[in-house]
């Protein structure tokens, strides 16, 4: 089972096609989209929204993802008058990028909270290239240093695009680690993608927690048989 | 007196009549700094509220505002929806299975209301929405309930122009929530359309008890 979603958009269109996208990197997770009211309108309906989360319902949870005002209030709505409101989380991100980083860690097997914040990452990553997971990291400099450190050089001809970052990200998002990337979390996806790696880029890994050597070899084993790409 | 069934669902008519005759002109003042929806989604909620009410009576005034939060949040589709819905259910709530209610418990209901109102929408004082019409309408129900001499008809009138009277006072306002605040200075000098609706629901129910 995993976590799975729910897209409330004004409109029918955004919200069917930001599944589109997104089940293109996560063809498993189940995602229901609730765009615009009943009678095919710009807005959002209760009633639609409530009915994704009865269709999404049966899994490890459902987190959802909204795009401005009316879509933020109708999803707390239907939160609090849904069976099981703790079985509902919404993220607070950008629809379009925040859907897809949730949908590839959803696919990994990522909790309900983990899904939620690979959403939520994606504010982080903007011109620094850092997600605010990578900058609590570096702030744990002072601590103990990571567990297990590795450096990998990226072979495939595109290097890190989105469907390689989607692969560690989703992976590393099922992981019990907190894995870093050239200092951005391993676990977002679009942050991997910040780091605008090519071919012939080195990657530093360093892992913390109990699958921290289990999360290295992962991300080496991808990175040295190029994604499975020329 | 005290409020009974009859009155919420006389009120709730009244606001269907008030959103139809005030269609064009919710629909004006949404237009310079709204999408100008506004007029049309209360007109259509309200009508949906009608035909529900007609399905199934409700039995008790709770009952009533409970049925028409569930109705405006599903069909008015813009952000008074989830709002005027959540108002509608926070006084459903306040109102319980009670028959009637007494002036205490219509204020409680007001102020519910307004808190739900403040809680969807994260929106103060000030920022030019309906929580400028709702605030001062609670606080004047709450004054007039606790006046020995209070009637709910009292009630209801000292909120309704407390409403009235807030809706006025967000003309000059520059917009902080809602669609209106991406416009920043230029919102100043437009009633807010949300503010001047919740007027309306507020006069109605003045004119469905008296």
């Amino acid at each position: 089972m995993t976590v799975r979603l729910v897209v409330v958009s004004h409109s029918e269109k955004i919200a069917d096609g930001a599944v589109q996208l997104a089940a293109q990197m996560a063809p498993d997770v189940v995602m229901i989209a609730a765009g615009g009211t009943s009678d095919g309108r710009i807005g959002t309906s209760l009633e639609k929204v409530m009915s994704a989360l009865d269709q999404a319902a049966g899994g490890d949870g459902v987190v959802v993802l909204t795009d401005l005002g009316s879509a933020v209030m109708t999803a707390e709505s239907a939160q609090e008058l849904a069976e099981d409101p703790s079985a509902v989380l919404l993220a607070d991100a950008p629809l379009v990028e925040g859907l897809v980083a949730a949908a590839v860690a959803a696919q990994g097997g990522a909790d309900l909270i983990a899904v939620k914040r690979a959403a939520e990452a994606v504010y982080g990553s903007g011109d620094s290239g850092a997600s605010p997971v990578s900058s609590v990291a570096e702030g744990s400099v002072t601590g103990p240093g990571p567990e297990f450190t590795g450096d990998f050089e990226l072979i495939n001809q595109a290097g890190m695009h989105a469907r390689p970052a989607a692969k560690v990200a989703g992976g590393l998002s099922s992981m019990n680690a907190d894995v870093t990337i050239n200092g951005v979390d391993g676990a977002s996806m679009t942050a991997l993608m910040t780091l605008a790696a090519g071919k012939g880029s080195l990657l530093h890994v360093e892992a913390w927690g109990p699958d921290a050597e289990r999360a290295l070899n992962y991300v080496g084993g991808l990175v040295q048989a190029g994604f499975g790409e020329p | 007196m005290l409020l009974d069934v009859k009155w919420a669902v006389r009120w709730l008519t009244m606001c269907a009549e008030a959103m139809a005759e005030n269609r064009v002109w919710l629909i004006e003042l949404d237009r310079p700094i709204g999408d100008s929806d506004h007029g049309e989604n209360m007109d259509r909620g309200f009508q949906a509220v009608l035909e529900k009410l007609a399905e199934t009576p409700p039995e008790t005034p709770g009952a009533a505002l409970k049925l028409t939060a569930m109705t405006l949040m599903s069909k008015v589709g813009g952000a008074a929806g989830p709002l005027y819905g959540t108002a509608f259910l926070r006084a459903a709530t306040a109102f319980g299975d009670a028959l009637e209610v007494d002036p205490a418990g219509l204020a409680t209901a007001l102020v519910a209301a307004r808190d739900g109102i403040v809680a969807r929408g994260k929106a103060e004082s000030g920022d030019k929405t309906m929580v400028d019409a709702w605030t001062p309408a609670a606080e004047a129900a709450q004054a007039a309930a606790a006046d020995a001499t209070g009637n709910v008809l009292a009630v209801l009138v000292a909120a309704a122009e407390a409403a009235e009277a807030g809706a006025v006072a967000t003309d000059p306002l520059v917009a902080r929530k809602g669609r209106a605040s991406y416009l920043g200075e230029r919102s100043a000098g437009h009633r807010d359309p949300g503010a001047a609706s919740s007027a309306l629901i507020l006069r109605a129910a003045v004119g469905a008890a008296a």
